[in-house]
């Protein structure tokens, strides 16, 4: 297939050369129709961000499908109850579609709170709900009142735009849960953790390191997530921002409304890890946090740079390819590779802004393609033509990556290694390594076609 | 002795651990087993999504699924527009034979009239040297479970593609369900033995378990032919698969009947020695072949197995869960081997599971608790209740069989925690013995590993 072939028409704009003059990144669309598009929907971006808060009931209002395939779906940890992991779900019939589901809604509340006990209970509209006109907003101010626990609506219909404004659903219920809590007692040297899901103990691994420090974190929003702790966040002096695209809107929110200033940050690769910690030393413009925060760094990395000097000497020079949900973690990719030695030739995002592929055309060396919503079509082109030894994606990138010959590194929320922080480095390392460097190789048809005709 | 069946809790209304998908995922994965064939679902991305990312975690080969990608100005003035275009996107990008065209819950409700807008579409685009063919299938996920959806699509791709001729006396139609690509490569290989062409429908036997790329397919090889399909019409027979299918649905075979007046033969799932007979009778009937020798070798190895293993068998107490065709013919297989099935679950209600059970096994109809529209905490709540032994089922009885500290020998769709459930057989002799290995095996692994002996004979 010719690369003309494999770019949709009305694509083009979402698809950029490094280097080259032309307009900026056309991103922010929806996706068009009939594109294989790797993201999902309203739904799914509010499910993953609220799912990790472990002591919350998660019922999804809607068909069957939207509940089961996100059951126990990701590596977020829980260090208490594991509620969270289970599928709670109205099942919805036709005769609910036709009757309405509210007073199913209601009934599967009442079973799961009182069977339960949860701190809250989370309720999920779906494309159905929002179609058949429930008035969720009402249940769950009746099951508030009743059951003495908040019982928060999110507005997911699937339809109602993209990923993103999941994300934007799912802020909105946290924020109801905000200011609801006593903060007395909340140290001055006090944050939250946003944006950080806790996949295979990665905010644990944060959270240590500013404790180490001597910070207070108040919530973890929502890795290893408590009510309790949510609702007592606005104690908090500082906002500690990752993966921007989810939870950048809850900052805000929480700066107009309780004065408390927010920092992104990403603790993926060993500049972005340690810059994240010297930004909170310097908010707090504490002269010993500093110091501790410039000896943990200094420790971790006395043990990290030469652990990494091997695998580097293997890697240098080798070609990656990156396409992962929001392009901020991309930027930490493309950085934490330059640190192996690897070139970044192909990388997107699903949900990227015009400020996200701005700086990643600034990032990224000439003639690096960069693209916003792609799809397995355009993914397999893009990687064929550059060549690439490594595909840095998730789930459903990865077939993509294995049928061609090229080596995966999982950047998911599956994932059961922790990539975060100075140790995730290292992991990060070990496993690009033992995927670029892997034998088998030598036996896929298509790499051993290209080796021969060198 | 056996303790006092407890009678089983009723489940709470609400759906919790659902032991059951949506209807489009069936029909996406019939699509896929079709040669040059793409997925299409009319509604929201994230049902394509969700899908292909729940059927990569099992089979771990690409699953593209193409939407029409609706938004809130669509879900109000209807997906006329974006079918077109998400018709004509795939066209451009993916050159298909054919287009499967399944709804959502959302494409339903709203009351789209889909086949009016695919003959629009057609007409529009008539003389196209591009234009696939388009089956659509209605699958309103409050509808059913991924079981109807597949046998749905099955029966749209025969009604649409399916023509009347004179008889091809040596090939038939087969309809095996949801099985694995490896029991699909089985089931072929059987029917060619006995000198029969099968149709299988559908056959995701290399589109869902290929070989690796020389370069990249955006629509993998592999799968049946439209134009192999449009002469299932003129087969000697179908054959069916499903006791619980065969008794509640009008099915692919029916109007094959109706229709093409191709008779149908309705078997079970072909697991254990009983239904895999009746199977081989069939064939042997149809083909008026006697059964070829390796597969009576099998056979009599699979019996000689049973023979060695009864001991370790003898009133081992199973769990079993699941679609309602797979449950049934492992009932059906275990109760041959001393394994008392005490527990028969399925998310699926056609309402004859406990019918069909006792059709294909007379054994559990006194033995075996049968539970259907059930999901997992009221199938785990009733297992711990029955004392079972090992639980046998796909990934998602996992978790229950951690809390029981019991073996769970893995079967079906999905395997989202071992590697290799593409590969696993269950059907036929090969397939039984397959199991029969596992199970015997699993049970000995969990003897041996709690023994502070240490044997080294079992």
């Amino acid at each position: 297939m010719t690369r003309d072939d494999a770019i949709l028409d009305e694509r083009r704009a979402q698809v950029l050369r490094n280097g080259a003059d032309g307009p900026a990144m056309a991103c922010g669309k929806t996706s068009a129709a009939g594109s294989v598009s790797q993201r999902a929907c309203v739904f799914c971006g509010s499910r993953v961000v609220l799912y990790p808060i472990a002591d919350a009931v998660h019922l999804v209002h809607g068909p069957v499908g939207c509940a089961v395939y996100t059951w126990d779906i990701r590596g977020a940890l829980s260090s208490g109850p594991q509620l969270h992991r289970n599928s709670f779900c109205t099942d919805l019939q036709e005769t609910d579609v036709i009757h309405g589901g509210e007073k199913k809604l209601t009934r599967c509340l009442r079973e799961l709170v009182t069977t339960y006990r949860p701190n809250a209970a989370f309720v999920y509209s779906t494309c159905i709900a929002g179609i058949i006109g429930d008035d969720i907003g009402a249940v769950c101010r009746k099951a508030t009142a009743e059951y003495g626990i908040p019982v928060i609506p999110v507005m997911s219909e699937g339809f109602k735009g993209t990923k993103k404004d999941g994300y934007r659903a799912a802020c909105e219920a946290l924020a109801s849960l905000i200011g609801t809590g006593d903060t007395t007692g909340i140290s001055p040297h006090s944050i939250n953790i946003l944006g950080e899901f806790n996949i295979a103990g990665e905010t644990w691994i944060i959270r240590d390191y500013l404790t180490a420090m001597g910070i207070n974190v108040v919530a973890t929003m929502t890795g290893d997530g408590r009510v309790p702790d949510i609702r007592r966040a606005h104690g908090a002096k500082l906002n500690l921002v990752q993966c921007s695209g989810s939870m950048v809107h809850l900052a805000k929110e929480m700066e107009s409304r309780y004065g408390i200033p927010f920092k992104r940050v990403s603790y993926f690769g060993i500049e972005d890890m340690s810059q994240a910690l010297y930004d909170v030393a310097e908010f707090f413009g504490d002269a010993p946090m500093l110091r501790r925060a410039q000896e943990l760094v200094h420790r971790e990395l006395t043990a990290l740079l030469p652990a990494l000097r091997d695998y580097r000497r293997d890697l240098t020079g080798r070609r990656a390819a990156i396409y992962v949900g929001g392009a901020f973690k991309a930027f930490s990719l493309v950085r934490a590779l330059r640190h192996l030695g690897m070139q970044t030739v192909v990388v997107g995002s699903q949900t990227g802004n015009a400020d996200d592929y701005r700086q990643l055309k600034e990032l990224c060396d000439p003639g690096t393609i960069i693209v916003d919503d792609s799809n397995p079509v355009e993914l397999a082109a893009f990687v064929r033509e550059k060549g690439v030894d490594l595909f840095i994606g998730g789930v459903k990138e990865r077939p993509i990556a294995y049928k061609l010959g090229i080596g995966f590194c999982d950047h998911n929320h599956e994932r059961k290694r922790a990539l975060a922080g100075f140790v995730g480095m290292l992991n990060f390392a070990r496993e690009v390594h033992a995927t670029v460097t892997s034998p088998v190789w030598n036996y896929v048809p298509r790499r051993r076609r290209l080796q021969e005709a060198v | 002795m056996n303790p006092v069946t407890p009678a089983i809790e009723p489940r709470l209304e609400a759906t919790r651990n659902a032991c059951k998908l949506c209807t489009p995922l069936g029909a996406c994965l019939v699509f896929r087993g079709i040669r040059g064939a793409m997925p299409f679902l009319h509604g929201s991305q994230g049902c394509a999504t969700y899908i292909r990312r729940y059927v990569i975690s099992h089979f771990r080969e690409p699953m593209d699924i193409a939407s029409s990608n609706f938004s809130e100005g669509t879900a109000v003035f209807g997906g006329g527009e974006n079918l077109t275009r998400g018709l004509d996107n795939v066209i451009r990008q993916y050159h298909p034979e054919l287009i499967g065209i399944a709804t959502t819950c959302l494409s339903e409700t709203i009351g789209e009239d889909v086949p009016g807008m695919l003959r629009a579409y057609a007409t529009a685009r008539a003389g196209s040297p591009d234009l696939p063919a388009l089956v659509h299938v209605s699958t309103a996920s409050y509808r059913g479970t991924h079981m109807h959806g597949f046998h749905d699509a099955v029966r749209a791709t025969v009604a649409a593609l399916a023509c009347q001729g004179a008889t091809l006396p040596r090939q038939i139609n087969l309809l095996p369900g949801l099985v694995s690509p490896a029991d699909l490569r089985h089931l072929r290989e059987i029917v060619a033995a006995f000198g029969l062409q099968a149709v299988v429908l559908p056959d995701y036997a290399d589109t869902l378990d290929g070989p690796a790329w020389d370069d990249y397919q955006a629509l993998p090889d592999g799968g049946t032919s439209c134009s192999e399909i449009a002469t299932m019409g003129q087969s000697l027979a179908t054959v069916q698969f499903g006791r619980a299918l065969a008794l509640t649905a009008e099915s692919a075979a029916d109007r094959l009947q109706a229709t093409c007046a191709v008779p149908a033969c309705k078997l079970g799932l072909p697991i254990g020695l009983r239904e895999t007979d009746a199977l081989f009778d069939c064939l042997a009937r149809l083909s008026r072949q006697a059964p070829p020798e390796p597969f009576v070798k099998e056979r009599g190895r699979l019996v000689d197995a049973y023979v060695d293993g009864h001991k370790y068998l003898a009133g081992k107490r199973a769990v079993l869960y699941g679609e309602e065709d797979l449950v049934v013919g492992l009932a059906a297989f275990l109760t041959e081997t001393g394994i008392v099935p005490v527990l028969a679950a399925s998310g699926g209600k056609s309402g004859v599971l406990r019918q069909t059970l006792t059709e294909a096994a007379p054994e559990t109809a006194s033995k075996t608790q049968v539970v259907d529209d059930a999901d997992f905490v009221q199938i785990e709540a009733a297992a711990k209740a029955l004392q079972p032994d090992l639980v046998i089922g796909h990934s998602k009885g996992a978790k229950l069989a951690r809390a029981l500290d019991i073996p769970l020998v893995r079967a079906g769709f999905p395997i989202h925690d071992r590697f290799g459930g593409q590969r696993l057989h269950h059907l036929g002799y090969r397939g039984t013995q397959e199991l029969y290995d596992r199970i015997v095996n699993a049970l000995l692994e969990k003897t041996q590993t709690e023994s502070d002996i240490g044997y080294s004979y079992m």
